[in-house]
């Protein structure tokens, strides 16, 4: 007895609170906009009986679908927020390896305070996190300022309200998801097999394309999906750092929701862009599961 | 045998910098006497206190501790009773179902979250405010506190459980006394994951309140949305500094246990011999 209500009181609570909540989205995702409260139809009504429940679906359809594929408005943004997300985890691979790298072949006393560093940006706020680009990026920016009177440019820089600044932003709030897994995987390494590898003869280069790289291999992937993955539905550093000039799709979910009130429109695009997602998320699971067996 | 290398220690300055420096500047911009970010007019404190003269702030300030409080405690509880379920409880019916909903919100976009329990809210009818917020938070966080917990409790030697149950213990007392001590330090952690993702969460609280309750993170996003204002730097100032205070004195905590518990098992292997 007490164990079912052990497991039933999670279950209902993510039943009611996770699983309904998709399934009223998917259900919306097939109506029409109305001019109405809630502002979509049709409406179930229960109390009409069975007769209801056949015309109610009888009444979906894919029009919000359709829509999506003719109005190139959606599809731009879902091939733009795809190419966002894969530049922005190369780009944070290229910044988080060397610091992953430097803090696994660091002293051994020294390891448990960097990891700390790399941590603490992570409990502050996210937010406040992409906020303090905002000053250093913007037209009369810190970093504007500085360049002009060293003298290195003549003109201010246009970084705030580009593709770069929403890049700069992913690639700072998303480090340490990056180096985190990189960290760990470098520092299991048997650092001995390197030295192997450059008495065999094999310069440092080499002996890293050779030996470091492969066996860091699983912590890269772990890292390029916990970038990937939130990068794709990412709304405040867009909203933030990308103004108008930039296209991602959960901006696009957010306009289309709360300015365009248009619920079915967005229920769509939410469907469509969770659709996306599975692969990426499964890929994910295997190389997860993969590295648990390896170890195990 | 270790070498330095030019190449270690460039890279982490670089970086470190690079994780730091922004924010540095943000704490040293909300210093600055002058509205405009670039120009330096001496050292004043005068954003700090139109802060906390600021009612909209403070009512802001109390709404997200209030939910950060209540959803990480109900998120706790039902994570760790998650977590207890998925190591534990062997096989039941939807067992993988409930897995999977344990971890597709970890991996679910905000956006996607937040519309989807604001079209329950409204499809139950449910009004919306600071109850609506608490529940959307502890229904993600729950998720985060039993990945923490159960990666303790399968790694803990289980026949210490089963030794409190052969000596008489009743179940939920072998629980108490023996489970529960040892996956503390997880069940913290997993409590201070929830507090901190529910301060810091803007898109699910967009979606999911209504007029009568306002957060901060909504309330600094509506402030920012047009550029920078030198009230959200010292509120900014404000809670950099309490995060860092808390996990530097949070890690002090655990060095210090860990080293006691290391010291008390070499007292008792020596016992032994």
């Amino acid at each position: 007895m007490r164990r079912f209500a052990l497991i039933a009181v999670p279950y209902l609570w993510l039943l009611l609170l996770f699983l309904i909540p998709f399934v009223i989205v998917l259900k919306i995702s097939l109506s029409d906009v109305a001019l109405a409260r809630p502002p979509y139809m049709p409406q179930l009504d229960l109390s009409t009986g069975w007769e209801g429940l056949k015309a109610f679906f009888a009444e979906l359809d894919f029009e919000n679908f359709t829509f999506l594929t003719t109005d190139d408005l959606y599809w731009k943004a879902y091939l733009s927020s795809l190419k966002i997300a894969a530049i922005s985890t190369l780009l944070t691979l290229a910044v988080g390896y060397p610091i992953a790298y430097g803090m696994a072949r660091a002293a051994p006393e020294w390891r448990p305070t960097l990891l700390m560093l790399v941590i603490l940006p992570f409990w502050t706020s996210f937010l406040i996190r992409v906020y303090s680009w905002m000053g250093i990026l913007s037209t009369e920016g810190v970093l504007n300022t500085v360049l002009l009177k060293i003298g290195i440019i003549s003109e201010p820089l246009m970084i705030m309200n580009t593709p770069t600044a929403v890049y700069i932003g992913i690639v700072y709030t998303y480090l340490p998801f990056m180096v985190l897994p990189i960290y760990s995987a470098l520092e299991k390494m048997d650092e001995s097999l390197i030295e192997a590898a450059e008495d065999l003869g094999c310069s440092k280069l080499a002996a890293f394309w050779l030996v470091t790289w492969p066996l860091s291999k699983n912590g890269i992937v772990a890292g390029s999906f916990l970038v990937f993955i939130p990068a794709l539905g990412e709304f405040v550093i867009p909203s933030l750092l990308g103004g108008s000039g930039t296209l991602m799709i959960g901006k696009v979910l957010w306009e289309e929701f709360f300015n365009n009130r248009d619920w079915p429109v967005a229920s769509a695009v939410a469907v469509i862009l969770l659709l996306i997602l599975i692969v990426p998320i499964v890929l994910f699971q295997r190389n997860e599961q993969k590295a648990r067996e390896a170890e195990g | 045998m270790r070498r330095f290398s030019w190449f270690n220690a460039t890279s982490l300055t670089l970086g470190f910098a690079f994780l730091y420096l922004p924010m540095i500047l943000l704490v040293i911009y909300s210093f600055n006497e002058s509205r405009l970010v670039t120009v330096w007019a001496g050292f004043s404190t005068k954003w700090y206190g139109e802060l906390f003269r600021d009612q909209e702030f403070l009512d802001a300030a109390w709404v997200t501790v209030k939910v950060a409080v209540f959803s990480s405690t109900l998120a706790t509880i039902l994570g760790t009773m998650a977590a207890y379920v998925l190591v534990r409880a062997g096989r039941f019916l939807g067992r993988t179902l409930f897995s999977g909903m344990i971890y597709a919100p970890l991996v679910m976009p905000e956006v996607i979250t937040g519309l989807s329990l604001l079209l329950l809210f409204i499809g139950i009818g449910l009004d919306r405010g600071v109850f609506t917020i608490v529940l959307a938070h502890t229904t993600f966080s729950m998720c985060y506190v039993s990945v923490v917990v159960s990666s303790r409790l399968s790694s803990f030697d289980r026949s210490l459980e089963e030794a409190a149950l052969d000596l008489g213990c009743s179940a939920f007392e072998a629980f108490r006394l023996v489970t529960l001590p040892i996956i503390a330090p997880a069940v913290i952690s997993g409590w201070l994951l929830a507090f901190t993702l529910s301060l810091d969460d803007l898109v699910i609280a967009s979606f999911t309140t209504g007029p009568s309750a306002t957060t901060l993170p909504i309330k600094i996003f509506s402030a920012v949305r047009l550029g920078v204002s030198p009230q959200i730097n010292a509120l900014s100032t404000i809670l950099i500094a309490i995060v860092t205070i808390g996990v530097i004195t949070t890690s002090i905590i655990t060095k210090r246990a860990s080293q006691a518990q290391a010291r008390d098992e070499q007292a008792a292997i020596r016992a032994e011999d």
